[in-house]
């Protein structure tokens, strides 16, 4: 295990020190990355521009609920979000070169890249996760502070699930690339807003069935003290770290099968 | 004229091509309809009217805004740069075709097969799920057509203007960034330009941005109707001049640099 | 002595849906592999051929562990390539020729120093691979280059010594000549020789190229149809088919076939005719001169049998011999 993050660790830091290179460039990548990403808060605070609350939440609540899903997916997206280009490996026989070395497939692909001018999306959410934390009055026990980190934490294991089951499309499809955004980006958006606003069926596939409502919904009940206005078991504002293990889990069988069947069929 | 006809299908086809690629896109504009829909529905929980909208307007908007979505193509078309970038431009460059005309009659064709088969079928399953309000006047439906039609001519007059930033910037996807953030943003697409703050609204109105997603969803809406619906459709018209023009000026002082710097 | 590869009636078979106009899709029953036995052992050099869509690329991936074969023993350095991927890529390299599996914009020696990493090679047996491939390839001028701006000729050198760092049993290169100059096509194959020689690496060069067969196989596998149909010295080859070249002379009017000694006329067409002969029985000039000497040649040119032709008629069971 130590070894392989040795040989990962290894593997990106030629990766950064390329990226790094040209100071200039990646500057304004950095700025160009934050400022896409602060477009959705934009959207938030024109929301709450027009109304006091949404569904009962407040805009420093849902500023909270954005923060940490923009953050949680953001560090996602810079280490595995080239998953996207995943179906180009595919696609030009690069994944045969990972199946002749000596590590795991999905060790290598996700080694294979860590885009550093991302890391602009990770700060806009660390910003706001500032300013949301500026207008609440939160009763900051060490078990909230504590499910604060675990919610970011496991936040961002469902997403790498997520984007990891997805991401094997492209052993099916080479051009169905894009359906994976539904889910990964689409999570993220969805997540930035109190999943009870969603009608029942949205909330029943995105929330439960993939286990959105786990990134930041659920455990900011308990966090921020807020009733649950669907009603549901408290026992589920706790359940993220579960939740969490087990979509690794399921993604990890889906990725070894999903290769299995490209080794017996081919591309 | 003819040969823009085969160019316009050329760009139709290259994306018919892929109907993976499209199906996977209709997903995605349907999630992210479904999403954005209850998102701005949650704004009506205690109000009837946000900036003369009512909540199936509201509704409406974000479908119909879904399906001009790959229609104008709003998130970020770099093609040109990229032929910039690797020279191939330069091949574009000696055939005798203007090349300005040449990437909007490929686009047209293009915007015609996305929104037939990208934009549609989210709508019409957003029909399905939601109350949607269509048109009442059938004449609406011609001037809908034409206002999309103008959305993307202006969209791509814009997206030319900011590739040609590869001429000049070895790095140009920093400017791409923030062109389609501000892009999108005054568009009307990310939340109707009606909720935004007045100061807000008056800005974004000033910017051609707003022909590309506002206006032909208010023209749908018959939200703009008489002498509103004549201004709506000559302020998309007097942009698409203004950003044509502005891409010729640019595009002329590029290819000066390049003879210039002999390539 | 154990076979670095066996392979016991291997078969692959590939359902490929094809589409028949709009929308309907037929279903297709491919074989691109229909039972190939075959045994080579340690230290060989094996050329492995056989006309495009042969099944060349599909027997080289189920033996590097990319595919599962549908039935069908394979054993490559004494493992199942199915079923032990990752201890398999421990003893093996690849070179897949069109494939770049060095990182691009790194400078050389880290690419080598990543895959030292990947592989776990040993600090010390690293150095030594290092410098005896550096020496035999004559990489050190450009070691410190980013592969990106590495000519075709260096990359395939950098692409062998990152193949072989790790000391595999079995070597595996797909065209690794293709594109190369003849300079740096003769430096690879001396690398080749001397690897083979000095380490017994089994290699398995997959070619197109008649010089890389010639000038360094010991022995030939030809498949087509997913089957072998050749497997031999290459001496053998030679000796059957390799010396026949092909005379095409054009005649000043239309004539019956031309009977002259070692050549055997194949075709005609109008006044053109073609003369099979073999190399090594008479030259082409004494071929000329005898059809000069019976008839009035207008021009004429001369054609080599080229590898393609050769599987041809291999296939054919030599009929035209």
């Amino acid at each position: 295990m130590a070894d392989a993050l040795a040989v990962y660790a290894r593997l990106i830091s030629a990766q950064v020190r390329s990226q790094l290179q040209y100071r200039v460039s990646f500057a304004l990548d950095l700025a160009g990355t934050f400022l896409i990403s602060f477009l959705d808060f934009i959207a938030v605070l024109i929301i709450f521009d027009n109304v006091p609350e949404l569904d009962g939440w407040t805009l420093h609540e849902v500023a909270f609920l954005y923060a940490s899903t923009c953050v949680s997916f953001a560090v996602v997206d810079v280490v595995i979000g080239h998953l996207d280009l995943f179906p180009r490996m595919i696609r030009e026989g690069t994944f045969d070169l990972i199946l002749v070395r000596p590590r795991g497939t999905l060790f290598q692909v996700i080694a294979s890249d860590f885009a550093m001018r991302k890391l602009g999306k990770v700060l806009q959410g660390v910003i706001v996760f500032v300013f949301a934390l500026g207008g609440l009055e939160v009763d900051w026990t060490a078990g909230r502070a504590a499910m604060t980190l675990v919610m970011v934490l496991a936040g961002a294991a469902i997403f790498a699930a997520v984007w990891v089951a997805g991401a094997t499309i492209a052993f099916w499809t080479v051009d169905g690339g894009e359906f994976t955004n539904a889910f990964t980006y689409g999570g993220n958006f969805m997540t930035q807003y109190p999943i009870s606003i969603y009608g029942e069926w949205v909330r029943r596939f995105l929330a439960y069935l993939i286990p959105m409502a786990f990134v930041c919904y659920f455990p900011s009940l308990y966090i921020l003290d807020k009733p649950d206005p669907l009603g549901l078991p408290r026992a589920l504002q706790f359940a993220s770290p579960v939740v969490a293990v087990a979509a690794a889990v399921v993604a990890g069988v889906i990725w070894r099968s999903a290769v299995r069947r490209y080794r017996s069929v081919g591309s | 004229m003819r040969l823009h006809w085969e160019i316009a299908r050329r760009g139709y086809r290259r994306f018919a091509a892929y109907p993976a690629a499209t199906f996977a896109g209709i997903w995605t504009n349907t999630i992210f309809g479904f999403l954005q829909a209850y998102i701005l529905l949650g704004l009506y929980e205690n109000r009837t009217d946000i900036g003369g909208y009512d909540a199936t307007d509201t509704v409406t908007y974000v479908w119909f805004a879904q399906a001009l979505l790959m229609t104008v193509y709003a998130f970020g078309w770099v093609e040109l740069a990229l032929r910039i970038r690797s020279g191939d431009v330069a091949t574009d460059l000696a055939r005798p075709l203007d090349p300005l005309w040449y990437w909007l009659a490929f686009d047209l064709g293009r915007a015609l097969y996305h929104l037939v088969f990208r934009g549609i079928p989210p709508f019409l399953i957003g029909m399905i799920v939601f109350d949607l309000e269509l048109p009442e006047s059938p004449a609406t439906w011609l001037w809908v057509a034409v206002s999309v039609t103008l959305a993307v001519v202006v969209s791509l007059a814009f997206r030319f203007l900011y590739n040609l930033a590869a001429f000049w910037l070895l790095d140009y996807r920093g400017v791409v960034a923030i062109a389609i953030t501000i892009s999108l943003l005054f568009s009307g697409f990310v939340i109707p330009l009606p909720f935004f703050p007045s100061w807000l609204e008056t800005i974004a109105r000033a910017l051609p941005f707003a022909a590309m997603v506002q206006i032909p969803v208010d023209v749908f809406l018959e939200q703009a109707e008489g002498v509103d619906l004549a201004g709506a459709l000559l302020l998309q018209v007097a942009w698409a001049v203004v950003l044509l023009g502005l891409a010729r000026t640019v595009l002329a002082a590029a290819l000066r640099r390049v003879v210039i710097q002999g390539g | 002595m154990s076979a670095a590869i066996e392979l016991e009636d291997v078969r692959k078979r590939f359902v490929v849906r094809a589409k028949r106009g709009r929308l309907r899709r037929e279903r297709r029953v491919v074989d691109a592999v229909a039972g190939i036995t075959l045994a080579v052992e340690e230290g060989e050099l094996l050329g492995y051929l056989g006309p495009n869509g042969a099944g060349k690329s599909t027997t080289i991936k189920m033996l590097t562990g990319i595919l599962v074969p549908t039935s069908g023993r394979v054993r490559v350095a004494r493992l199942d390539p199915a079923r032990r991927r990752i201890e398999l890529t421990r003893r093996i390299g690849v070179v897949f020729g069109q494939r770049v599996q060095l990182w691009w914009d790194l400078p050389l020696r880290d690419s080598f120093d990543l895959l030292r990493h990947v592989y776990r090679v040993p600090d010390q047996r690293y150095r030594e691979n290092l410098e005896r491939f550096s020496a035999l390839l004559d990489l050190e001028p450009f070691l410190e280059t980013p592969v990106r701006q590495l000519s075709l000729g260096q990359r395939v050198r950098g692409e062998l010594t990152a193949a072989l760092l790790h000391d595999p049993e079995v070597v595996f290169l797909d065209e690794p000549t293709i594109g190369l100059d003849v300079v740096a096509k003769q430096r690879v194959r001396e690398f080749l020789v001397e690897l083979n020689r000095e380490r017994g690496v089994t290699v398995v060069l997959t070619t197109h190229d008649l010089g890389d067969i010639e000038r360094l196989c010991s022995r030939l596998v030809v498949i087509d149809h997913g089957r072998v149909i050749w497997d031999g010295a290459i001496e053998e080859l030679k000796r059957l088919y390799g010396r026949e070249r092909t005379l095409v002379v054009d005649l000043e009017e239309p004539e019956p076939p031309l009977e002259v000694p070692g050549g055997r006329v194949v075709r005609v067409e109008g006044p053109r005719q073609w003369l099979r002969f073999r190399g090594d029985e008479v030259s082409a000039a004494h071929l000329t001169a005898a059809v000069a000497a019976r008839t009035r040649l207008v021009d004429l040119a001369i054609e080599e049998t080229d590898i393609e032709e050769i599987v041809r008629r291999i296939y054919r069971g030599g009929a035209d011999a």
